[in-house]
């Protein structure tokens, strides 16, 4: 084994954690701001990359054009997502919540399957794809490119939530949703903006997605697992913390696969979740 | 006076753990009564698979209540304690002849252990961490035997037929009544051992620790302690369970028999009937089993899950709408009465 294959697998496992981390995000700020775990998070992620294809196949629009749209589309069903389901369980048992965004994924997964049967699809010739060199180093462009944009992402969510007056609100929402009605922020309406967030991530996540990977109803599930073991490991509700997690999620999951065995990558992630959880239950970043 | 004393203690213990209704004993007695003589009405052999599936999913269900009624810890992996039952008592035929009937007894041995090994660090993690975890396990578990090739890896074993010895071998070819038998018994045999494991202490202890883990504590429940238990008895009824299928199925494979939706139908199936209680998982299986079944009837087995489609909108009215199940339909001051 080369030095080069190291420093190839570290590199993908980056580029894959950039992924990651965005869609752990808008877990991570769903669950910061109303202590729901989305468990139909992976779905949404399947519902965004069928999106983009289904606009590719029907409009021939490219994933990098059909953004925007997909994005829209994401944060419109956050918002009903919240108007329709969330709304109502916000003071559930913990049971009753985890069953609610539970049923919504089976719901979604098997609507899925009815709608586009259980196959395989991908988009053929997108506008970025092949692969570049550097150095001996192979890098996937679209991967390269999904990346790049889920850093933008991520840069803007973080400006967002810190910087501006919205975000501010989100945030002392988060904190204390009731005190923070007391000073006029409308909580409920912060909630549904949270889920058109969290959701948008998810959106971008999938639409770059959608340039290179397969496309089926099940995809989601296991970036749902890791996007759930990011989550843990940066803290429930910290950004920045997703951000690093999802980073270190990819390297364990390239890596891992790269020296012992690929197949049991899903298990490497699981050791690092049960000793992160018990060992430090709030995360490498929370507080 | 002393010994007095204690009698009157016991009695009042009695009394209070125990309260039974006379007419509530009848209805189930007859209702045992019925299923025991359904096969002899010569019923179709759809519709004695269709009440041996409402045995396996109601006793399964059964289990996940134990866990996450009794004891309030949500587990999204359970299924891998009926792959557990599955592969440890076929492979144990296939491998050395050993007769299901014991494969199925260590079966629930190496459940209970496998449960307390990752119940020891697992059970610690409350909430959504411990759902998490045991998704995770769900899926590590399938990925394992998967890979591993003495049970056959991916494509699973068939379990050989063999024509003598049906009952020690556990294999009927022709017919499916001493399937529906043994299921009953296993059904009613589950259900009893719960309704009384809910009303023991043990029970009592368990609920102490779901309602407020904290209070529990304080009284000196040790609430780990409890939780271990709690997630081995579970376990050890979900085992056989897997015994029972891959025998009734004779094909064992890792899609099948760690199938995540099985861990899902059984959430569903508690949540719907009503969480925390003895009587939930059956009425919820007595309506989602046949929903799923007849579906599969009318529009196909592959690729429509249309049933599943209908779980989910079902569970999410449920959780908006009758967040304690469809057994809280049934008014209060009956369940009183009946002491259900």
């Amino acid at each position: 084994m080369t030095i080069e294959i190291i420093i190839q697998a570290i590199v993908s496992g980056l580029l894959m954690g950039c992924i990651y981390a965005l869609i752990a995000a808008g877990l991570s700020l769903i669950f910061g701001l109303m202590g729901i775990v989305n468990f139909a998070h992976g779905e949404h992620l399947m519902l965004s990359m069928f999106f983009s294809f289904w606009l590719w196949k029907l409009l021939g629009l490219d994933p990098i054009f059909s953004l925007p749209i997909v994005l829209s589309i994401l944060a419109i069903s956050g918002i009903l997502t919240h108007y329709f389901l969330i709304r109502f369980i916000l003071k559930a048992t913990m049971l009753v919540q985890i069953c609610a965004t539970f049923g919504l994924s089976i719901f979604l997964r098997s609507f899925a399957q009815f709608l586009w049967t259980p196959d395989f699809r991908n988009i053929q010739k997108p506008l970025i794809e092949g692969r570049i060199e550097i150095l001996g180093i192979f890098i996937g462009q679209p991967q390269l490119f999904a990346s790049f944009v889920c850093l933008v992402a991520f840069l803007f969510l973080y400006l967002f939530v810190t910087k501006t007056e919205t975000g501010l609100a989100l945030q002392a929402t988060a904190q204390d949703y009731k005190a923070a009605e007391t000073l006029g922020i409308n909580s409920n309406k912060m909630f549904a903006l949270g889920w058109a967030i969290g959701l948008s991530c998810v959106g971008i996540a999938g639409s770059m997605m959608s340039n290179y990977y397969f496309i089926f109803p099940e995809v989601g599930i296991n970036f749902a697992l890791y996007a759930f073991v990011a989550v843990a490991l940066g803290g429930f509700g910290s950004i920045v913390g997703s951000l690093i997690a999802g980073l270190i999620v990819g390297l364990v999951e390239s890596l891992g696969g790269l020296l012992i065995d690929p197949s049991y990558k899903l298990i490497y992630i699981f050791i690092i979740y049960i000793v992160i959880v018990i060992y430090r239950p709030q995360g490498l970043f929370g507080k | 006076m002393s010994t007095n004393n204690k009698i009157s203690l016991t009695q009042a213990q009695r009394e209070s753990l125990w309260p039974i209704n006379v007419k509530f004993l009848y209805t189930i007695a007859i209702a045992i009564i019925l299923l025991i003589i359904f096969p002899v009405f010569n019923p179709q052999a759809f519709h004695i698979h269709l009440m041996i599936m409402i045995f396996l999913y109601a006793t399964m269900s059964q289990s996940w209540n134990v866990i996450a009624g009794f004891s309030g810890q949500i587990s999204l992996g359970h299924v891998i304690f009926f792959g557990i039952g599955g592969y440890t008592s076929s492979f144990l035929f296939i491998q050395y002849g050993i007769s299901p009937w014991f494969g199925m007894f260590i079966g629930v041995i190496f459940s209970v252990i496998v449960a307390v090994i990752i119940g020891i660090p697992i059970l610690r993690l409350s909430g959504h961490y411990f759902a998490i975890a045991t998704l995770l396990i769900g899926f590590s578990f399938q990925t394992i035997f998967q890979r591993w090739d003495l049970v056959g890896a991916a494509s699973g074993i068939w379990i050989p037929l063999k024509w003598e010895n049906e009952w020690f071998n556990l294999q009927f070819h022709d017919s499916k009544v001493p399937y529906y038998y043994i299921f009953l018994i296993f059904f009613i045999s589950i259900y009893l051992f719960t309704w009384i494991l809910y009303r023991s202490k043990i029970g009592f202890k368990l609920r102490a620790v779901r309602d407020d883990p904290q209070a529990a504590l304080s009284l000196g429940i040790s609430v780990s302690k409890y939780k271990i238990i709690a997630f081995a008895i579970s376990a050890g009824m979900m085992s056989p369970m897997g015994s029972l299928f891959s025998q009734y199925i004779l094909v064992i494979d890792p899609d099948r028999m760690f199938n995540f939706e099985i861990s899902i139908i059984i959430l569903l199936i508690v949540v719907m009937g009503g969480i925390g209680n003895v009587w939930g998982p059956l009425l919820g299986t007595s309506l989602l089993i046949p929903l799923s079944e007849y579906s599969r009837i009318y529009f196909g087995g592959t690729g429509g899950s249309i049933d599943l489609i209908v779980y989910g909108l079902l569970i999410m009215l449920i959780c908006i709408f009758k967040p304690s199940g469809l057994i809280s339909l049934i008014p209060n001051k009956i369940m009183r009465q009946n002491k259900i």
